[in-house]
């Protein structure tokens, strides 16, 4: 540990690390607890979905009939595809290509985008069909009523999911300038290895969100709550 | 490498054989704008201590509001809309801007690197910006107190506060969800740093006990604070679009808010109070002059309370209509709590017995702390009874019980700490005959503002009321005066502790002669910490109380030839 003082200083090496190991197991770890943190964070909203799902699932059936599970299904696979370029993205930044880790990355967030206009078109919709909690009556057109605290948790859910999307967007926009600009060598790539992190964490969640929400019962569209 | 740990001697009264070192933290760059960008763990503990002291300034003038209205029987001072105003904002700036960050914040951030022998933080940009969004917090939280204040407790229960209530709640709900991430981040430094950054031979059995105790509560603010984010930004949303799941209306649970909310504010009370065994066990071991008996026991009895604190949060719920199942098992894993809580109590006592003690004032903190400790954890075994909480439930019993802890276990051993190491922050030492006495004044005027409260709570004075029965009085005025003596009390430290910033006597590395890597670097120490990375071949508490003895009564013999 204490040789690295005689060396000269490793690039990207902060001066109150012993060595870039020692950095980097840091980062690893403090990465990891964070995201632990997040799991937490959303917790609280899966436990209301619990809820709402042991006491009314035959609301939650006749809700769910509204979600597109196609455009939904479509947006999995863009986060899938996402995650793989972003694996491609700390794959480069390992190897030391610099170019491969800055388009990587352009591609990466190019997916992003992708899904956050796709659940644009799909907030949309919600809004045309009158299917915004809080604003319309919803016992006109539901059988439950409790359809409308189905509605008030998706838009919470997704809406903190894609909160997280326009953060990781950013932050891999940012780790892409610093790719190009040079910043990282295969021995110090930590940055980009902790936007993946966090960017997988990201898609795991709406792995989760889409069959919470849209995967209830998709083939009988339309269908009334017949409830089981 | 004996150099490393030696009993040193007590500072001889007044007489400063010391000079400040020439460079320090404090001097390393000088401005506004250089505390500002500080990445220093240090000067980021000085930036929170003076936050926290704010807060526990404006909670403390709150306090003395109350105090002053429960004077009289009929609702004279204020009435009960702005009463309920002020206790909830007493409760959310004491609770939210102070006890949860103040040692973890301030002590924590200054003293745990350098007791680990690090340079800084693991993630010293975080740290600084844990200060940033745990200030901005703040701020929302003084403009919601400002415009209009906010009524619904610190609690903020639902349906009152998404449905009923026309005060500030969203804006006080912002400012402890962003204190709450100001609080993350600090866990996060702290977890990392332990594991990451410890100097070389300092393994885990070697750890002063003071880390391992942030170091459970660190894990309870990564593990519980999100969960109350994520349920004030639900109450916010519902109360911003009139629909949400907390509303029975459309099928919601107001018990769920509940659930969520204690699900971190249960274990919160450890992550206010663990850091003050933390604090504890440092200034017991140094002013008796022994390694902490059981070391291995209290330090995992630190990770033991952080454990069962998860499992507890239902005795908040036993009159919420929760079922009496759960609330039997939340009962009884209650009871399981008291074991490793009594743990650290035992052992405190037990390095006392046959130890030098000496009774300078952050010993005598610590003495306060060990005996309102163990009258306020015994008193939650009252409440953790099932059929005594049905009776208790909302009284002044649990009032005074919460206060024995937090301000009887929290506060004391936040004075204490800083007491100890004020003159490690600033190289210069407080006056030690108005310490004891403040110490004094404040051990005293917490019991008498708070023992009255376990009686008037008892014979069932309902807590949140402007107004009593007569016959309560004359409990509410021994509690009143007593909150005045403990006023005066706390603002001794103040006028003497910045006093002492100029005038007090200059320190030296090591006033206490105690041991452990902080007292081996200058006072103040400078940025890095130490000149060079220490290398730690010792256990923890490396005091010897026949010695300490030795040296007594050596002087005492000196006093003695040179006055006789």
């Amino acid at each position: 540990m204490a040789e690295s003082h005689s060396h000269a200083h490793p690039k990207g090496l902060q001066h109150h690390f012993d060595d870039l190991t020692q950095q980097h197991e840091a980062s690893t770890l403090g990465m990891w607890g964070f995201l632990i943190t997040e799991v937490m964070f959303f917790g609280g909203m899966f436990m209301a979905y619990i809820l709402y799902r042991v006491y009314y699932m035959d609301a939650i059936v006749e809700a769910s009939h509204e979600l597109d599970w196609v455009l939904g299904g479509v947006n999995t696979l863009v986060l899938l595809c996402s995650s793989l370029t972003m694996a491609f993205a700390v794959h480069a930044a390992q190897e030391g290509h610099r170019k491969a880790t800055f388009n990587w990355l352009l591609v990466t967030t190019t997916f992003g985008v992708g899904f956050l206009v796709i659940k644009a078109f799909e907030y949309a919709s919600k809004f045309e069909h009158h299917l915004i909690p809080g604003s319309v009556d919803f016992t006109d057109k539901f059988a439950y009523p409790q359809a409308e605290g189905f509605f008030f948790l998706y838009f919470a859910l997704t809406g903190v999911h894609a909160i997280h999307m326009i953060i990781g967007i950013g932050v891999v926009l940012w780790v892409a300038f610093r790719a190009r600009r040079g910043d990282f060598t295969p021995n110090y790539y930590n940055p980009v290895e902790m936007t993946g992190l966090y960017w997988h964490f990201v898609d795991i969640i709406w792995i989760f969100l889409y069959p919470l929400l849209y995967l209830i019962e998709p083939l009988k569209l339309g269908a009334s709550a017949a409830g089981h | 490498m004996d150099t490393t740990i030696t009993p040193a001697q007590m500072t001889n009264d007044g007489e400063s054989v010391h000079t400040m070192p020439a460079v320090s933290y404090l001097n390393a760059n000088y401005g506004l704008k250089s505390w500002l960008t500080t990445v220093d763990h240090k000067r980021i503990g000085i930036l929170y201590l003076i936050t926290v002291s704010l807060f526990f300034a404006i909670g403390g003038i709150f306090a003395l509001m109350i105090r002053l209205e429960l004077v009289t029987p009929a609702g004279d001072v204020f009435t009960a809309e702005a009463y309920n105003k002020i206790f909830t904002m007493h409760g959310v700036a004491m609770v939210f801007f102070f006890l949860i960050p103040a040692i973890p914040g301030v002590l924590g951030n200054f003293v745990l690197p350098i007791m680990i022998g690090a340079r800084d933080m693991a993630f010293p940009r975080i740290n600084l910006a844990s200060w940033y969004i745990f200030s901005f917090g703040a701020v929302l939280a003084l403009l919601a107190m400002i415009t209009g204040g906010v009524d619904t407790g610190w609690t903020f229960y639902t349906p009152y506060s998404t449905t009923y209530s026309n005060t500030n709640v969203v804006l006080t709900g912002l400012g402890a969800f962003f204190a709450g991430f100001g609080s993350i981040f600090t866990g996060l430094n702290f977890i990392v740093t332990v594991h990451k950054m410890r100097a070389p031979g300092m393994t885990w059995s070697r750890l002063p006990l003071f880390v391992w105790s942030n170091y459970a509560a660190a894990l309870i603010m990564l593990l519980g604070t999100p969960v109350v984010a994520i349920a004030i930004v639900l109450v916010a949303l519902e109360r911003l679009f009139g629909v949400g799941i907390f509303d029975p209306a459309l099928g919601g649970d107001p018990i769920l808010f509940q659930h969520l909310f204690w699900f971190y504010s249960h274990p919160a009370v450890y992550i206010m109070v663990l850091p003050g065994m933390a604090v504890i066990s440092e200034l017991v071991a140094c002013f008796t002059r022994r390694r902490i008996f059981g070391y291995s026991f209290v330090a995992f009895s630190s990770l033991g309370i952080a454990v069962l604190g998860f499992l507890v949060w239902g005795h908040h719920m036993f009159v919420s209509g929760q079922s009496v199942y759960a609330g039997m098992i939340f009962s009884i894993l209650s009871f399981l709590v008291a074991i490793p809580s009594a743990v650290k109590v035992f052992n405190w006592s037990t390095t006392m017995y046959k130890g030098s003690v000496s009774y300078q004032t952050p010993m005598l903190y610590a003495i306060g702390f060990i005996g309102l400790f163990t009258i306020g954890g015994l008193t939650g075994l009252f409440l953790a009874t099932l059929p005594i909480d049905v009776h208790v439930h909302d009284t002044y019993f649990v009032v005074a019980h919460f206060h024995y802890v937090m301000v009887g276990g929290t506060v004391l051993a936040y004075l204490g700490g800083i007491h100890f190491w004020w003159p490690k922050m600033f190289g210069r030492m407080y006056p030690e005959g108005w310490g004891r006495l403040s110490a004094l004044l404040i051990f005293v005027g917490f019991n008498l503002t708070f023992f009255p409260q376990f009686i008037v709570g008892y014979v069932g004075m309902p807590r949140r009321y402007h107004a009593y029965p007569p016959e309560f009085q004359v409990l509410n005025v021994m509690s009143t005066a007593g909150a005045t003596v403990l006023a005066v009390g706390l603002l001794m430290p103040l006028v003497y502790f910045l006093w002492s910033l100029k005038k007090g006597p200059i320190a030296g590395p090591n006033p206490w002669g105690a041991v452990g890597l902080e007292w081996q670097t200058a006072s103040p120490p400078p940025t890095e910490n130490f000149h060079e990375t220490p290398v730690v071949t010792h256990e923890a508490y490396e005091y010897s109380p026949e010695e300490a003895e030795q040296q007594a009564s050596i002087a005492v013999e000196k006093k003695e030839v040179f006055h006789g």
